[in-house]
């Protein structure tokens, strides 16, 4: 099962295993690692379970599509680097993925 | 000496009746707020807290397993020390000795109650209405039935033009389903969104291949040992199956059983979301409270279940607030996102930004020149901006609004 670790504002390391066909925001959610609130469940309508992907990884990634986009943009502290988590799907490929939270989801 | 039995009553003990998205959120918050001492929840359902707004959406095409609807993993409850009690139903609340009586025989005495009742499904009353082949759409189990019967080809009628009954119109129409729709209104979701968007959504699903009629009321099921038509209008309708989406209904029975006032919905209080018993709370679909605009209404969104949760939660550790929360909703159709924020009202000045044909637009309601909602289709910066203004109370000039060379993070 492909690993994703996500490290929590302060610091704090969880390295989960998260199913393939998973979001990287149900990896968190189901895993109870703190910092993602996902109110909306993974539709892509609340902007609350973003991260910063680690640079290693952000060309492997599946592109944005626009309303992950635009969802984005109203995020605060946003970087170049900014996914929505729901919108990630955990693949055999990004075993090893490194994600870190913001400071705060609103 | 202490023993188990008093201990248990030395210690505070929360129950939280309903364990859905409301209840849920509600041990998160008490947990995240320092809240020492004991936690029950009791839900009627054999499942722990889960989503429900997928379905009728990836659920119920098969793309989301039943595994990925639950709102948190066994651990969250064992972690937050809450004692589980699921498929059991509580039967009675007892004021005077602060108790609540379960189907079990079980009672569970409370310090405080936070009643998360939630809502269940209007029945149609029409004769043949519990032929086989009838369904509704609520719970996982309402789901499992109604997937078994998804059949391509198969005739579905849709009783009900509202989000549930559009949302399986469009997974079915996918699946190659022959779609009807009956509404009663005189357009599709009449409840919740303005004439543009039901105009919208209409041809949508027109153009998907699926068939609407409007202003048919259904008259009666009709088949021989399972659903074969509907009679609609004095006109019959073959259907292999139906599936009614007519509205639900708050689970405020027990509240109003133990002398709680209740106004179709729980009345709670703005300020502490308690009842009219101050160690009683309440929280999501099964209440009517105060809304920002100061009229009583009664919500049934996943936005109201968390956000009234975690404001009762807080009252409960005796930190008061108001409630005031913009109330936010989504739809999922086809590759359409449908996002709304605030309580339109038909008096609103409506203000259209982008163009339906592009299946990209905002329609904007404003009153007295504030922005009072939004509804956004795939327009996420339209909804985003929207729901900051509404709770600002932000006036803006309609023509602004309409003009897209204006991006809407400068529109203010």
């Amino acid at each position: 099962m492909p690993k994703v670790k996500y490290i929590e504002h302060n610091g704090k390391e969880h390295e989960v295993d998260v199913p393939a066909g998973w979001s990287v925001m149900e990896g968190a959610v189901k895993n109870l690692v703190p910092g993602i609130d996902a109110d909306c469940g993974g539709a892509c309508a609340c902007a609350t379970c973003h991260v910063f992907v680690d640079q290693a990884w952000l060309d492997k990634l599946p592109k944005k599509e626009d309303m992950e986009v635009t969802m984005l943009d109203f995020a605060p502290e946003v970087e170049a680097n900014s996914r929505l988590s729901c919108q990630i799907k955990v693949t055999p490929e990004l075993d090893g993925l490194v994600v870190r939270m913001p400071k705060s989801q609103h | 000496m202490v023993g188990p039995e008093n201990g248990a009553r030395m210690t505070e003990r929360i129950v939280i009746v309903g364990a859905g998205q409301s209840g849920c959120q509600a041990v998160a918050t008490l947990r995240a707020e320092g809240y020492g001492g004991a936690i029950t929840m009791v839900g009627d359902e054999p499942f722990a807290p889960y989503q429900r707004p997928p379905l009728s959406k990836a659920y119920l095409m098969g793309t989301m397993e039943r595994d990925r609807l639950f709102l948190k993993p066994d651990a969250f409850y064992a972690d937050a020390r809450c004692e589980m009690i699921t498929g059991v139903a509580a039967t009675k609340i007892e004021r005077a000795t602060k108790t609540v009586h379960l189907a079990d025989g079980r009672s569970l005495p409370y310090d405080k109650l936070l009643l998360a009742t939630g809502s269940r499904v209007r029945k149609i009353k029409v004769p043949g209405a519990d032929l086989p082949g009838v369904f509704y759409l609520r719970g996982i189990e309402d789901v499992d039935k109604l997937r078994a019967a998804f059949v391509p080809d198969k005739k579905l009628a849709i009783v009900g033009g509202g989000y549930i009954g559009l949302e399986v119109a469009a997974v079915a129409a996918k699946r190659g389903m022959d779609v009807t729709v009956f509404e009663a209104m005189n357009r599709l979701m009449a409840r919740a969104v303005s004439p543009q968007v039901s105009d919208f959504y209409h041809k949508v699903h027109t153009d998907a291949g699926v068939k609407i009629h409007l202003d048919l009321t259904v008259e009666a099921f009709e088949g021989e040992g399972r659903l074969q038509s509907i009679r609609a209008a004095g006109k019959t309708f073959a259907a292999d199956i139906a599936l009614v989406g007519i509205g639900i209904v708050p689970n405020d029975e027990l509240a109003r059983a133990a002398g709680l006032g209740c106004e179709d919905g729980i009345v709670v209080d703005e300020k502490s979301n308690a009842t009219g018993d101050a160690s009683i709370f309440a929280a999501g679909d099964c209440t009517r409270h105060i809304g920002r605009e100061g009229t009583a209404l009664r919500l049934e969104c996943v936005q109201n279940a968390i956000d009234q949760a975690k404001h009762a939660a807080l009252c409960m550790v005796g930190k008061p607030n108001t409630y005031r929360e913009v109330p936010w909703f989504w739809s999922d159709q086809y590759d359409l996102k449908l996002q709304i924020a605030g309580l339109a009202r038909p008096s609103d000045h409506i203000v259209v930004r982008g163009n339906p044909e592009a299946r990209k637009f905002a329609v904007f309601h404003l009153r007295d020149g504030a922005v009072a909602a939004v509804e956004a289709v795939n327009a996420a910066p339209e909804y985003l901006v929207g729901r900051k203004l509404i709770a600002d109370g932000a006036k803006i000039a309609p023509e602004r609004l309409a003009d897209t060379s204006i991006p809407m993070k400068s529109i203010a």
